[in-house]
């Protein structure tokens, strides 16, 4: 009889392809066959032009130094509406995660402001703040707020009972108590609330960036669109795809290092 | 000298749990509290460690009521309920924060070779067994050098070998310094092994209703005859079948006392 097998159990490989290299397989790819219906002109090029055309229109970009200007500014808005965004729904969700006063008094009303589409209130922060920074970083520091706020809420709430009673039993302060259980018992919840954040940070500085904006990668997109150059746009998806993934990929790296001690099936 | 009077708990949702409790616990006693499940015997450990109150009557240790977790008894519970962030040394010192580093460092080494863990003092709990964690957690408790060790059926969630392996452990530790041991079971032999005292609860209230004395000498045999006639005996008492409560009464408990 054949035996069970574990599903990380190591096989054996045939085809010996490094782990890390197995992501981009498809990717690079998909990228030659891109290039290639744009070449034989199966797809007309100015609605759809080539890797290399892309490309080349990044390196020209880079050239005249306009790239970093709008990757700067773009960077600067995601990075400081996060902040905001992540300081507030720290506050807010540790303090309606631990005490159930402030849950039964805060809690409601936030859930009841995320079930309106954050896009909404880009009319209300344009009217109060103007349409300069103040209002674009608003507007990402909401988006970033709500999945923040909510999985460290439930991270707090969902503190194993008997790893408080521990600290109980050796007369821990609150203070200690928060410090020394609560804390590294919540960290797992709430770096995966930082992810989302950060992901929907991205997903709105587009969305700010559209309304109304000079300068920045959303700026670019729409310059594309006007002036008819889809390169440009296909550029500026690219680079947000980039840079998203990259900081992504630095979030999930502090992740792994903070919960080394975690017994789950992923950290194998 | 550790005192329970008149212990009444009546929880929120108007179930009694326990009802009338006396038990005075001499210094270095082992006691254990046995019974079938819903006899209060978790609760009233939970009340003598600090943890839940009694609706009426009082604890006191040495004449100081109880009124929380009391610096001078340690608790185990059931599973080891290690932090797992924190390796082996660093769970073992949770408890030891107001003391010097050096003093904590000397105090689990030494708690570590009473345990036989000397060499997983870096040790993450994702990576012991589950008779480790819970040496690591008597570890825990033993090394704030507590008058009173209660243990709320610390070795119920392991394998029978493991099990009867921690029980000698458990009074091998105990003859170092013999703390007071309160011992929560359902394993009537586990009660036989360690006990001087056996408190037979009974439940719907959860009240006393026997106490046996173990006057055997240790280390105790299992298979000797009158370990297994005292297993007769409180197996009888503890009134296993809550359907005819008065037929095993009349069955069970001739030989005894």
């Amino acid at each position: 009889m054949s035996s069970l097998s574990l599903p990380r159990r190591p096989s054996r490989q045939k085809l010996t392809i490094p782990r890390p290299l197995q992501g981009w397989l498809l990717p690079i790819a998909l990228v030659l066959l891109w290039e290639l219906v744009s070449r034989l002109g199966i797809v007309a090029p100015n609605l759809l032009p080539a890797p290399t055309t892309v490309l080349q229109t990044v390196v020209d970009l880079a050239r005249s130094g306009a790239l970093f200007r709008h990757v700067g500014i773009t960077l600067y808005r995601v990075i400081v509406g996060f902040g905001i965004g992540t300081l507030v729904a720290t506050v807010l969700g540790a303090l309606t995660g631990y005490s159930r006063v402030a849950h039964a008094y805060l809690d409601p009303l936030l859930q009841a402001l995320r079930n309106i589409p954050s896009i909404a209130w880009v009319p209300l922060f344009i009217l109060w703040l103007g349409i300069y920074e103040s209002s674009k970083i608003s507007l990402i520091a909401v988006g970033v707020f709500f999945p923040v706020y909510l999985n460290l809420m439930s991270g707090v709430q969902g503190v194993d009972r008997k790893l408080v009673e521990v600290g109980q039993i050796y007369r821990l302060s609150q203070l200690q108590l928060v410090r020394r259980v609560f804390f590294p018992a919540t960290l797992p919840a709430y770096l995966v609330g930082l992810r989302n954040g950060l992901g929907l940070g991205w997903m709105f500085v587009v969305a700010a960036e559209l309304m109304g904006a000079s300068q920045g990668l959303g700026y670019l997109l729409i310059d594309g669109q006007t002036t008819g150059r889809p390169a440009i746009i296909i550029a500026s998806i690219v680079l947000f795809a980039l840079l998203g993934k990259l900081t992504d990929s630095g979030l999930a790296v502090i992740s792994k290092r903070l919960l080394y001690w975690q017994d789950s099936y992923g950290a194998g | 000298m550790l005192h329970i009077k008149n212990v009444h708990k009546q929880f929120d949702n108007g179930f009694l749990a326990l009802e009338g409790i006396n038990l005075s616990i001499r210094p270095g006693e082992i006691v254990s509290l046995v019974g079938t499940s819903g006899c209060g015997k978790s609760t009233l450990l939970r009340i003598v460690a600090g943890l839940d109150f009694p609706t009426l009557g009082e604890v006191s240790i040495d004449g100081e009521p109880i009124t929380g977790p009391h610096p001078k008894v340690g608790l185990i519970f059931q599973e080891a309920r290690l932090m797992p962030w924190l390796r082996v040394a660093e769970n073992i010192q949770f408890g030891l924060s107001h003391l010097s580093r050096l003093d904590r460092q000397e105090r689990t080494e030494a708690v570590l070779r009473k345990v036989h863990l000397s060499n997983f003092a870096e040790a993450l709990p994702r990576q012991l067994s589950g008779g480790m964690a819970q040496r690591v957690a008597i570890a825990r408790a033993l090394v704030t050098q507590p008058d009173i060790l209660l243990l709320d059926e610390p070795f119920s969630a392991l394998d029978a070998f493991t099990r009867t392996q921690l029980q000698d452990h458990l009074l091998e530790i105990w003859e170092g310094d013999y703390p007071t041991l309160l011992l929560v079971t359902h394993d009537v032999e586990e009660a036989l092994v360690l006990s001087d005292r056996i408190i037979v609860l009974r439940p719907h209230p959860g009240r006393i209703h026997r106490e046996l004395r173990i006057d055997l000498p240790r280390p105790r045999r299992r298979s000797s005859l009158e370990f297994q006639r005292l297993k007769e005996q409180l197996i009888g008492e503890l009134d296993l079948s809550p359907a005819v409560p008065d037929l095993v009464k009349l069955g069970g408990v001739g030989s005894g006392g």
